[in-house]
């Protein structure tokens, strides 16, 4: 027995169609990816799914200025509310660096969250 | 006023902008100007902090303002001068075929600036709510996806709570889950035509990811509520794209984003006089990029709407190397000329 799922691949522009089989003993094969990063998401996908998430923290002092942020690497979509809700109660320092990290270990997923921007 | 004379003045700061302006600086011309509206460089990638941009131009996921901060880290480096505030209000040709671009800002008041070559980089603009013809009042609570996606990335405020999307494009697609990320219900996104606008990734990662459901063949026909919106109108529409009567339903909401489209701004374009292509709403351009007034040259969006900032930056590329081989032309032809006229000038006060 094995089952198959149908996904549209996010990781570029084009959307390959894939299909992911997996089979009882858990091992997953990817057609329809049309580079080597849609094997990597179409397992992921079925197995556990992550995203990049893209936010804004605010900067301290009350004033009326954000800067973008993201996690440094995907995190599993399940932790994706747990750390829009940590990111609510966090202020920034200006200067910011692009690449500064602003939280560690957001939400516990053990991801940081970075400066998508520089801010002075 | 003040006078500035420079061999290649570029409108816009933006991705094309910048791309431009790099590439004429490598092509060997000194004197390259950015003149940008907003208050710093970027243009519309300051806003859009979600990733997937770069894959072509730099072989890596980043998200908008990243992608911005590398090309003005490199326009920084190589100091290539730009005015931010400054808004362009006219660009003439001169009897002598040298450009003449006026602008404005705070520091500088007016000032005239004469150029060989233009390069056109002003991006495009949201298709807004009076150019759709939706019915119903004029509430306060609509707003074109770009402005919400500005009010809560650059302004940390969101427009409202509950929302309805008109239109499919990338930028309501992104703004329906990035609205939901900020706490909002976002109820439907609606689709006059039976397929969607956007890419596919964004379908699953923005919709699907968040149960967000997407109606094609559908759109608003009335708008209620007199101060805020409150509520939609939501038909079905035949193959034709006309309403059909009885396919009503109703939507309470407090927003509604419009992402119906982009069209390039070229109001600047059209005062110089040159040709435009009804089809994709920016000049007539030869193989070169140059419009049909000789030295003036489009890239970006303001030539035509593009998928991703790649193409924009790959675009801009070329049209700074044509601009420059442009410049350089004039320049072996006119030397003699031009050697006087600089002295001139320089007598003059001109540089």
């Amino acid at each position: 027995m094995s089952t198959e799922v149908k996904l549209t691949c996010i990781t570029c522009p084009v959307g390959c169609a894939l299909t992911v089989r997996l089979d009882d003993a858990g091992e997953t094969t990817v057609t329809g990816n049309k580079c080597p990063r849609g094997a990597v998401y179409g397992t992921k996908e079925v197995t556990n799914p992550t995203r990049v998430v893209t936010s804004t923290v605010r900067v301290a002092g009350g004033t009326d200025q954000v800067v973008s942020v993201k996690t440094a690497t995907d995190i599993p979509k399940g932790k994706i509310t747990d750390c829009m809700r940590a990111l609510e109660q966090v202020e920034v320092q200006l200067p910011v660096h692009i690449g500064d990290i602003i939280v560690e270990n957001i939400a516990d997923t053990g991801v940081d969250i970075v400066a998508t921007r520089s801010l002075r | 006023m003040s006078r500035r004379r420079e061999d290649i003045v570029i409108i816009g700061g933006g991705p094309a902008g910048l791309a431009a302006a790099l590439a004429a600086r490598e092509a060997g011309i000194r004197k390259v100007l950015i003149l940008e509206r907003d208050k710093e460089l970027g243009g519309i990638l300051n806003q859009c902090i979600h990733n997937g941009f770069g894959l072509h131009t730099f072989k890596e996921e980043l998200t908008g303002p990243e992608y911005a901060e590398k090309y003005i880290q490199m326009v920084l480096e190589q100091q290539i001068p730009y005015m931010t505030n400054a808004m362009v209000t006219g660009i003439e040709v001169l009897e002598n075929n040298d450009k003449c671009v006026t602008a404005m800002n705070k520091e500088d008041r007016l000032v005239e600036i004469t150029a060989k070559a233009v390069i056109l980089a002003m991006g495009c603009r949201e298709r807004p709510r009076g150019a759709l013809n939706i019915p119903g009042t004029r509430p306060a609570g609509i707003y074109s996806a770009g402005t919400a996606q500005y009010y809560v990335n650059m302004e940390g405020r969101m427009p409202g709570k509950e929302v309805v999307i008109l239109g499919s494009g990338d930028i309501g697609l992104i703004m329906a889950r990035r609205m939901v990320l900020e706490g909002a219900k976002v109820h439907c996104v609606a689709e006059l035509r039976p397929y969607s606008g956007g890419l596919k990734r964004n379908i699953v990662q923005c919709l699907e990811d968040f149960d967000i459901p997407l109606y094609l063949s559908t759109t608003v026909s009335e708008i209620h509520g007199k101060e805020r919106v409150e509520a939609v109108t939501l038909t079905r529409v035949d193959e034709h794209g006309v309403p059909i009567s009885g396919s009503e339903w109703r939507v309470p909401c407090d927003t509604l984003l419009l992402s119906c489209g982009l069209i390039p701004e070229n109001e600047l374009t059209i005062g110089l006089g040159a040709q435009m292509d009804a089809k994709t709403g920016g000049p007539v351009v030869s193989e070169h990029l140059e419009c049909s007034v000789p030295g003036v040259f489009a890239c970006g969006n303001v030539l035509h709407v593009h998928e991703l900032v790649d193409h924009v930056s790959a675009e801009a590329e070329k049209a700074g190397r044509f601009a420059s081989e442009y410049v350089l032309a004039s320049e072996s032809k006119t030397c003699k000329s031009e050697v006087a006229d600089a002295s001139e000038r320089r007598e003059e006060g001109w540089e």
